[in-house]
């Protein structure tokens, strides 16, 4: 019988089963029923926690905008997801006319249930893992497809012009911001040497962010655009096209959108924190696994806080700013890092591991990949900066002032002061 | 358990349906969609062999994988060359592209 | 009836059932996701397989590419006069018996091969774990004495067709 504290799925496991065949189950109902009861538990702890992290999001925001945020319901507002959400629950379901009812009632299932395909590969301690997949990376790849999907569903199915090119928009981003996505993901596969999850985990003796920082960068960024929040969210932005796809949605069906907003979000946090920074790793995990549960929160919410940061504090980028910067710079510096990283790593295996022991090989690899990678950085920076100029010149260039009194005297007046030129036209 | 007949006849079925959605559709959309049945069946077919006969070679994984990029890029040039001839045409039914020059 | 069986014909039901109702939709927008249905079958058909990992590709690249794809095109040809009934030609009669007519030749053609009804016994080398499959693909996919020229090859019409879709989609006048 193992221990509860250093085994607790396996301790619960055998004390559950011994207990259903003890009131006369059959084996293989037990086993069916205990997976289902794994598939139930797991994304219920995963919304349940939503209702944490939204009041966290909101105080953090408002500080960050120097107000308080919520503080009457409770004290520091911490059941403001409470009356939230019963708000939500008992708003009018309006279905308007003319929609096309299976694609408008699928997509806030789908845009809430991808995000939770992605928990049940995410290793969340050392023997917790809903399931120890072999190709985990390809499914969380999967389960964003499954999200635009979603988007593009409800984009159609509302039967409304601003939601069908709100829709288009955000898939139009999604699809695009995924390529340097998955490329900055192949990289720790390819430092791990496996697809699987719980093997990237297990092969960080070194997090990969100080193996892979600009993959680690060209994620975030990328995760950030792919969960359309700031500075991406012109998709569902109110000055631009009053919420997008949500628009004909009340009620819980809206519910589902905004609560699978901030799962994507967390969830994007989550993975960064497993395939970057080491997951649940950390002191004593092997001893007592649930140590590593909290690790692993921790290291998420780290990330998540600089989500917000970047929320609070960068202005919207419009969309053929967010294009440029996918295909001009993310996607060629995702393709030149996977070269760079394979040939740098590969080679330094190759010519000198014969002649180290494995700790001294870990840490030269790792300073050389940090140092060839603060290389590219630097290139990329002083790249940009070259193709900025024009741009900066002319936007911090004379601009033309508006005189009082100019128009009152007649045209052929020779003491009209002349206009100072504009400098041509700003392209950004 | 599963002989390898029920892969078989499945994949015969979806490659006769999307025989019918190739020959049998107006819009072009509709046609390309029959299209890509087909080479799914194909795909089932394959893995099918594969995992029945030839298990230890990668001959039919890598079969598939080809067969999946071919059908990605040929889906991805069928439905640009739909949208180009919408735009000239106005028109997506097959049977009203039938002048050579436009 | 094992438990696998009752799964097969369940899904294998689904799927076939989609299929029949992307080729016969009155709408094509329905059309479109019925095909995206019928490709997760196909993809939970590739897991029954025990091939994970195609299982992933095949929702990767077909449900969150193409059929995207396919959902785009029919939402940028739409016009609403087409979205009346008619979506059949003319043929569809003789069509449904050509179609019968090939299924039915396939499944007898097959039947009098010898490994037709062949099943997954242990004979089946099923020792290599998934991962290690995996990395067998990988090495197959690259290594020269394998398949490396036609992955290469593969490469060469992905960008060809990438670029070519670009210039014809474009819609750039002479």
């Amino acid at each position: 019988m193992p221990n509860f504290w250093t085994d607790p799925i396996g301790f619960l496991t055998q004390w559950l089963t011994a207990l259903l065949i003890g009131w006369g189950v059959a084996p293989e109902v037990v086993n069916f029923s205990l997976s289902l009861l794994g598939a139930i538990v797991l994304p219920l702890m995963a919304m349940l926690f939503v209702i944490f992290l939204i009041w966290y999001e909101r105080k953090l925001y408002g500080r960050m905008q120097d107000r308080l945020g919520p503080n009457r319901v409770g004290p520091w507002g911490i059941f403001q997801t409470f009356a939230d959400m019963g708000k939500i629950f008992t708003k009018e379901v309006i279905t308007p006319t003319g929609v096309d009812l299976v694609p408008y009632n699928l997509a806030p299932i789908l845009a809430v249930g991808s995000v939770l395909m992605a928990w049940s590969v995410m290793p969340l301690s050392v023997n917790i893992v809903g399931v120890n997949l072999s190709v985990g990376l390809l499914l969380v790849i999967a389960a964003g497809g499954f999200g635009e999907l979603g988007i593009m569903m409800a984009g159609w199915g509302s039967n409304n012009k601003y939601a069908l090119l709100g829709g288009f928009r955000a898939v139009a981003l999604l699809i695009s911001y995924e390529i340097p996505m998955v490329i900055a993901m192949l990289i720790p596969a390819m430092l791990a040497g496996s697809l699987n999850l719980t093997e990237i985990v297990a092969n960080q003796d070194v997090p990969f962010i100080l193996m892979a920082p600009v993959a680690a960068l060209i994620f975030f960024i990328t995760q950030v655009a792919e969960t359309a929040r700031a500075p991406f969210d012109l998709t569902e932005a109110e000055s631009e096209i009053v919420a997008g796809v949500n628009i004909e949605y009340s009620g819980l069906k809206f519910g589902m959108f905004y609560v699978g907003e901030f799962l994507h979000a967390f969830t994007a946090s989550m993975l960064f924190a497993t395939l970057f920074l080491g997951g649940y790793r950390g002191p004593f995990v092997e001893q007592f696994p649930l140590i590593g549960i909290v690790y692993l929160l921790i290291k998420t919410f780290f990330v998540y806080f600089f989500s917000i940061l970047f929320r609070g504090g960068l202005p919207r980028f419009r969309i053929d700013q967010m294009l440029n910067l996918n295909w001009k710079i993310l996607a060629p510096l995702s393709l030149a890092m996977v070269f760079i990283t394979a040939l740098v790593d590969k080679t330094a295996v190759q010519l000198i591991g014969g002649q180290l022991d494995s700790t001294m090989l870990l840490v030269v690899r790792t300073v050389l990949l940090l140092a060839v990678n603060g290389v590219v950085f630097w290139v990329v920076t002083r790249l940009m900066e070259i193709n900025i100029k024009p741009a900066r010149r002319v936007v911090s260039g004379a601009r033309p002032v508006a005189t009082p009194g100019v128009s009152q005297q007649s045209p052929e007046d020779p003491q009209v002061p002349q206009e100072p030129q504009v400098p041509g036209e700003v392209s950004a | 358990m599963i002989p390898l007949s029920w892969y078989l006849i499945f994949a015969a079925l979806l490659f006769g349906i999307g025989l019918y959605g190739v020959l049998a559709r107006r819009n072009a959309v509709a046609i390309l969609m029959g299209i890509e049945l087909m080479l799914n069946a194909v795909n089932i077919n394959l893995l099918a062999f594969w995992r029945y006969l030839y298990n230890s070679s990668q001959q039919g994984q890598v079969f598939v994988a080809i067969v999946l990029a071919a059908a990605a890029a040929e889906a991805v040039v069928g439905l640009a060359l739909i949208i180009s001839a919408y735009r000239r045409r106005k028109t997506v039914v097959a049977e009203e592209m039938d002048l050579l020059k436009g | 009836m094992a438990p696998l069986q009752i799964v097969f014909l369940i899904l294998g039901l689904a799927t076939i059932i989609s299929a029949v109702m992307v080729v016969t939709a009155r709408r094509i927008m329905h059309a479109a996701l019925w095909l995206v249905l019928t490709l997760l079958g196909v993809a939970a058909l590739f897991a029954t397989l025990e091939n994970g990992f195609f299982t992933a590709v095949q929702v990767v690249v077909y449900v969150g590419a193409i059929a995207i794809l396919i959902i785009f095109a029919v939402m940028l040809t739409r016009r609403d006069l087409q979205d009346t009934p008619q979506q059949s030609n003319p043929n569809s009669g003789i069509v449904a018996v050509i179609a019968l007519a090939v299924t039915g030749g396939l499944i007898y053609g097959l039947s009098t091969w010898q490994n037709f009804s062949a099943s997954r016994s242990a004979m089946m080398t099923n020792a290599a774990a998934e991962g290690e499959r995996i990395v067998d693909l990988g090495l197959a996919l690259v290594s020269p004495d394998a398949f490396a020229i036609p992955f290469e090859v593969a490469s060469v019409l992905l960008i060809g067709a990438l670029i070519g879709a670009i210039y014809v989609a474009s819609g750039q006048r002479e």
